[in-house]
């Protein structure tokens, strides 16, 4: 007992507190997963995972590449020639073949509409490191960045841990679908100064995580001359601008800046990577892209803490130069995408779920306010509840991304096959007609259900983490996992 | 208001050191046998790129790891979508295993205990944001790894406080040193919360010995403190005396009942592949740790930089195969042995020695203190330059390593072909024959010179104010 007080002493705040943000509430939903996950023919009646924002629709179009490229890898016959100088490679400029392919792809992605500067890109360990690299360089402990929500959980983590910095939200609602408003921006900013709180800048995540929405041009304008007025920075994760699947047609801060001269560039930052548009998580591509040069010149030092594996930089540069591919798989991707939506979102509605209207992401924003017995977030947490355990589907409630009203809650569908999203309908459709007979059995099984989940629950940090957050802990059933 | 943080405009990057900077005047006029004999040779880059064959041919005798596949199965899109931060479980049982090896098998590590990061660059700097607060002090012996002033300072607010060793008994920490250390710290008012050692050390290229770490031991134990021995070069051992880790102090205290599980909990490795296997650019490091808060800690911090799944894979093949580690690990030594000794019959025959302790890292500590012109900082930036843009050897002056005393030079050994390392040898004889004049005329119109012209005169000059101005400050609260 006292060693382990002891060791509080001994080890620093950061280290001991909770801001990792980990220990939530919510991975009750994890747990369930973890402890009876669905498999279609191991284990049907498991819980399907609908809390993870992966793209797993088009890793056959990468691994057909992969089988007619050797070249690529320095571990081929064909690429082993590259080896020793790829492995020998540690310049945090990275590799200049790296940095021209991504901003060929980060071109691309946005149709051409813009072009990207290659010295200007800052590698990192995922977003997750360029999110925390570029507070490290805008803001000081006790500094504060505005973030619209409902946003992304990991946020707190990624911007505030180790950085010391704070994170006011600006509320938004669905009476105008969440829409980032100049008014909300602008009292949200005010009452931090009255505050005497140091805001030093925005930070906007378009797409949207969780909505799925991307930002329309005018609202875009409209947050730019916010920022360039204040004088604060403009920090834009773009890291699902190439899962962009329906109009309107995604517009990025860089298009916006092109045309607003009266812009001070210093102030804008872009976050990007490529876990998400490519499905690549594991190998760990993020950057920054920043159109002040004091910012590059000092990120670029500080990606020291996090460069992508020149292994697989390498990889890459020889993937995303190959403009071909480039263009087919972003088609190919967007057309899934959103094969995949409609299907989903066209089976909730023969039940009366509607969803936020979304052209973007690997997930949509569920509306399931009318069925709420309590419109709280008590109510919310009780239905995610029983989603959880009767229903048998891990989403994610609002609540979990600061969202101002409950009832909302995100639904990831890019990582699983067609077969899976059947059944999850099938379920969710059982569920609602179930509901609307039979209320009382339904409460005493709901009780019931609860109690379960209490008995079950074991603090094991090894193996514990809500899985809305990037990286996370094992996904036990992953053959690398059981592997040894 | 001021736009960027404080840690953004500020210099603790550390990157304004000659160490650096000669660097840039490498990247400027690199040596080339064939398109630019009379460049820089680069010496002072502590790579390993002696032994990529062995690399190179246990990947054309493994086919499957190329195309990510595991048994013939693929197993890509698995890879792909890898993030968990606690790691590939067959990588960090291969790299534990590798480990061990490399130890002679004396001590065995547990998978569970280890963290993984992006390099030792990120070990380290994780272990400063789990062990101490903003403005808390580490102490470090000098000399040390220029790059430390980075990694664990400049983002965490951490402090260094140096132990100063000097070459009355070749660099070793001693309990006098160590106390002083802690004194300098109090009167500066910095709380210290351990000591953090490279072992083998650079830039010294030493291992330490068994008293060396008990007295460490010792000292953390009645301080209650932190030890992170940072073991990176630990491969590189290539003659005697052998590595002793402290993981093996640890244990053959708690063989004698001499246990302390506090003192166990506090003793923390840093480890990476960047010099043993020669691959920098992969960034794999690693934080193995008794203390399972510290653990947990740090892995949730590995999420800021996870080694990419496609690498971990690679290795954990690798490294699994424990006939190619052994076979490694024996001939990447002799080659560094044999490569060390030319190194050192070389600047023999310029009269130059080194310190004659070498018995590890791919570098020499080297003592070039008769060539100065005077005992001072002063005059080593002087003989710096003139190696730089005259012999056109880009060596790492002492005093960028903090050390106490002028006129030692970090020269690697093992990052160039023995061709060049004979031409950088013959290149510095020629020069100490020349040595007793002083500003050779006929080498003003030289593309050297007029690198050197055409590299700001200013900043050179602002930069050795502000060197020797702070070894002044030094000198004065010594």
């Amino acid at each position: 007992m006292s060693l382990e007080n002891k060791n509080h002493q001994l080890l620093s705040k950061i280290a001991t507190n909770d801001k990792h943000g980990e220990n939530s509430p919510y991975f009750d939903g994890w747990k369930a997963y973890e402890s009876n996950p669905f498999h279609p023919t191991k284990n049907p009646q498991g819980v399907i995972q609908m809390g993870l924002a992966e793209n797993q629709l088009c890793f056959d179009l990468i691994e057909e590449w992969i089988r007619n490229n050797p070249k690529a890898s320095i571990c081929t016959p064909e690429g082993v020639n590259e080896f020793r100088n790829i492995a020998n490679f540690q310049d945090y400029h990275g590799l200049p073949e790296f940095r021209n392919a991504v901003a060929n792809f980060m071109s691309k992605v946005r149709g051409g509409r813009v072009r990207f500067d290659p010295d200007r890109i800052i590698m990192s360990g995922g977003a997750t490191g360029a999110n925390e690299l570029i507070m490290f360089c805008l803001a000081d402990p006790g500094d504060a960045f505005l973030v619209p929500s409902p946003y992304y959980p990991a946020f707190v983590r990624d911007l505030c841990w180790r950085t010391g910095v704070q994170l006011i939200p600006v509320q938004c609602h669905s009476s105008n679908n969440f829409k980032i408003t100049r008014e909300a921006l602008e009292e949200a900013y005010m009452k931090a100064q009255e505050g005497n709180i140091n805001v030093k800048g925005l930070i906007i995540t378009n797409p949207s995580n969780p909505l799925g929405t991307t930002i329309e041009k005018e609202t875009l304008k409209s947050i730019v001359s916010f920022i360039n007025e204040n004088n604060i920075h403009l920090v834009c994760d773009e890291i699902y601008s190439g899962t962009v699947f329906d109009t309107p047609k995604y517009v990025s801060v860089a298009e916006v800046i092109q045309e607003m001269e009266e812009c001070k560039k210093d102030l804008i930052h872009i976050i990007y990577s490529l876990s998400k548009d490519m499905g690549l998580p594991g190998f760990r591509v993020g950057l920054v892209y920043s159109y002040n040069n004091e910012v590059v010149n000092c990120g670029r030092k500080m990606s020291s803490f996090g460069l992508v594996s020149s292994q697989t930089q390498h990889f890459l540069a020889a993937m995303l130069s190959d403009n071909k591919f480039v263009d087919k798989f972003l088609a190919e991707s967007s057309r899934r995408l959103r094969e995949r939506r409609e299907f989903f979102t066209k089976g909730l509605e023969k039940v009366n779920i509607t969803c936020l209207p979304s052209n973007a992401g690997l997930f949509f924003w569920m509306n399931l306010r009318s069925l709420l017995k309590e419109k709280t977030f008590e109510g919310e947490m009780k239905l995610w509840r029983l989603i959880i355990n009767e229903v048998k589907l891990n989403v994610s409630p609002g609540s979990a991304f600061d969202c101002s009203e409950p009832g909302w809650y995100r639904v990831c569908f890019a990582n699983m096959d067609h077969e899976t999203v059947e059944i999850a309908l099938m379920r969710i459709r059982a569920f609602v007609n179930g509901r609307d007979k039979g209320k009382n059995m339904e409460i005493k099984r709901w009780k019931s259900n609860l109690r379960l989940s209490f008995s079950s629950r074991r603090f094991d940090e090894k193996v514990m983490s809500p899985h809305m957050m990037s990286p996370h802990s094992p996904m036990p059933h992953s053959p690398l996992v059981r592997a040894t | 208001m001021k736009l960027l943080s404080t840690k953004a405009t500020c210099n603790s990057h550390g990157q304004d050191s000659s160490y650096f900077l000669g660097w840039e005047e490498y990247e400027k006029n690199p040596y080339d046998v064939v398109q630019n004999p009379k460049g820089i040779i680069q010496m002072g880059l502590a790579e390993n790129q002696l032994s990529f064959d062995l690399l190179e041919s246990w990947l054309a005798k493994n086919p499957d790891v190329a195309g990510f596949k595991r048994d013939g199965k693929s197993i890509f899109r698995e890879l792909a979508l890898f993030q968990d931060y606690h790691g590939l479980p067959s990588f960090k049982k291969a790299l534990v295993d590798f480990m061990a090896e490399i130890r002679g098998n004396k001590i065995t590590f547990d998978p569970n205990h280890i963290v993984l990061t992006a390099g030792a660059t990120s070990a380290n700097e994780t272990l400063m944001f789990c062990l101490a607060e903003q403005g808390e002090a580490f102490l470090l012996p000098t000399p040390y790894y220029p790059g430390f002033d980075r990694d664990l300072k400049w983002r965490t607010g951490v402090e260094i406080v140096p132990i100063q060793c000097t070459s009355s008994n070749n660099f070793q920490i001693t309990e006098s040193a160590l106390q002083q250390a802690h004194e300098e710290a109090k009167k500066k008012n910095l709380r210290v919360k351990g000591v953090l050692v490279t072992n083998p050390s650079n830039p010294l290229g030493t291992t330490m010995s068994k008293s060396e770490l008990n007295l460490l031991i010792d000292f953390i134990k009645d301080k209650d403190m932190h030890l992170i021995s940072d073991e990176i070069y630990s491969g590189t051992v290539f003659t005697s005396p052998n590595f002793v880790s402290v993981m093996e102090i640890l244990k053959e205290r708690n063989d004698l009942k001499d246990f302390d599980a506090n003192v166990s909990e506090r003793v923390h490795i840093v480890y990476s592949l960047s010099k043993d296997l020669g691959l920098p650019g992969f960034r794999v490091g690693a934080i193995y740790s008794e203390n399972d808060m510290v653990v947990a800690a740090a892995t949730k911090m590995s999420s800021f930089g996870l080694v990419s799944s496609q690498t971990q894979y690679l290795l954990s093949a690798m490294l699994g195969d424990k006939k190619f580690t052994r076979n490694y690990i024996s001939e990447n030594q002799k080659r560094l042995k044999k490569r060390q000794r030319m190194l050192v019959l070389g600047l023999q025959k310029a009269g130059i020695s080194c310190l004659k302790t070498n018995n590890a890292g791919l570098f020499c500590w080297v003592d070039m203190r008769n060539l100065l012109s005077s005992n001072t900082f002063e005059a080593e930036m002087e003989l710096w330059k003139k190696i730089l843009y005259n012999v056109k050897l880009n060596i790492s002056p002492g005093a960028s390593c903090h050390c106490t005393e002028p006129g030692w030079f970090r020269v690697c050994f093992a990052n160039m072909s023995e061709d060049t390392l004979n031409l950088a040898m013959k290149r510095l004889k020629d020069f100490v024959a020349n040595n007793n004049g002083e500003e050779c005329s006929s080498n003003k119109r030289t593309r050297s010179t007029q690198a050197s012209r055409s590299f700001s005169r200013k900043s050179l000059s602002n930069w050795v104010f502000r060197l020797s101005s702070r070894d002044r400050h030094e000198q004065e609260e010594r």
